[in-house]
């Protein structure tokens, strides 16, 4: 892209560059989306592990926080549960 | 050796039919036989655009189906020598089209001795829009300056390198980004994407810049593609883009602002 000068660029910080961060952000985020190697197990995945937690403690569903992270060499896949206060 | 070129965009109304059509037009201008196909069934526009629309006998699902031949179907451009145009249907939904009815098209289009195939595709990304790009060899993503349109281009970038033929025989389709309604004035006052941001944000190269004008408008109440009206800075840009594509190398135009130059008004759409 050396074609272009861009001497322009500095003196606007108006809404042109406010579209191109947001764009950048979003496209970015979009791909990364994409290449997520498979985050449709996610619900089922959830859904089981619900499941077994709940033969032994009572959780709700909203206690159980199922994620992937995408790291630059691998992807972190994140378990969250809350246990309630007072069972047992 | 014939190629088959897709103008796609994903969003609508950014160009592709203009685009389209000047192009084509273009290419036949410089004597390459080019024929330019509409994909979008149901709803055509390529005839008005090109100002054919009275001349339209048989289209492009009428060859597909068997109920015409491909030469009944072409209508023969009468200011320009070389160019056809296929219509698309305006009956038929959009399932009217399929990979193999598609692909002998082309092939027959291809064996007629054509030089270039430029299938204007549908805004969107369903059947018509991915029947156009499927057999291309190359692609030119038309995008406006303005953030739907350039999220949109990439998303149908992503598509033509995951899902065209090119891409699942491992291959890949060269790519032309080609921004219009450009106005420099605005991207000088800082409320327009500059060329440089969305040929940093898509990373295609860029093939080339078509400023805002009047001419456009123009040129579809009248039905001539713009590129005819030589006059205009939008003719002469596209007339640009056909050269770059046949591996001219032209500086681009238009591209830099003006004290007072017209299109003040014209800047308040959307």
């Amino acid at each position: 892209m050396g074609l272009f000068s861009f001497f322009k660029t500095e003196k606007k910080k108006d809404t042109a560059s406010l579209a191109k961060e947001r764009l950048q952000i979003l496209i970015a985020h979009e791909h990364s989306d994409k290449n997520k190697k498979s985050p449709d197990y996610l619900p089922k995945l959830q859904e089981e592990i619900l499941e077994v937690i709940r033969k032994y403690v009572h959780v709700d569903e909203k206690d159980v926080n199922v994620n992937v992270e995408k790291g630059d060499d691998f992807d972190v896949l994140e378990l969250n549960i809350t246990l309630p206060d007072e069972e047992k | 050796m014939s190629k088959v070129i897709v103008v796609t965009s994903g969003k609508g109304g950014v160009g592709k039919t203009t685009s389209s059509a000047a192009f084509a037009a273009g290419l036949a201008a410089k004597g390459h036989k080019t024929a330019v196909i509409d994909f979008d069934v149901g709803l055509r526009n390529l005839d008005l655009i090109m100002g054919v629309e009275r001349r339209v006998v048989y289209d492009f699902v009428n060859v597909i189906n068997g109920e015409a031949t491909l030469k009944q179907a072409l209508i023969k451009d009468k200011r320009v020598d070389n160019l056809y145009i296929l219509p698309a249907s305006q009956t038929r939904d959009k399932d009217a089209l399929n990979k193999e009815g598609v692909e002998s098209v082309i092939n027959e289009l291809k064996d007629d001795g054509f030089d270039y195939i430029v299938c204007d595709s549908p805004a969107g990304i369903e059947r018509g829009a991915f029947m156009a790009l499927y057999f291309a060899d190359e692609a030119i993503i038309v995008t406006n300056p303005e953030v739907s349109s350039v999220r949109d281009s990439d998303r149908i970038l992503g598509i033509l390198q995951s899902r065209s033929k090119k891409a699942e025989e491992g291959g890949t389709i060269k790519e032309h980004l080609l921004i219009t309604r450009y106005s420099p004035n605005r991207v000088e006052g800082g409320d327009m994407l500059s060329m440089d941001d969305i040929v940093e944000i898509l990373s295609i190269p860029l093939i080339g810049v078509i400023p805002e004008s009047g001419a456009v408008l123009q040129a579809s109440n009248s039905g001539n593609p713009v590129i005819l009206d030589t006059e205009s800075t939008a003719g002469q840009a596209y007339s640009d883009v056909v050269d770059r594509f046949l591996g001219e190398e032209v500086a681009l135009r238009f591209i830099e602002a003006e004290v007072e130059k017209k299109g003040f008004f014209k800047k308040l759409f959307g």
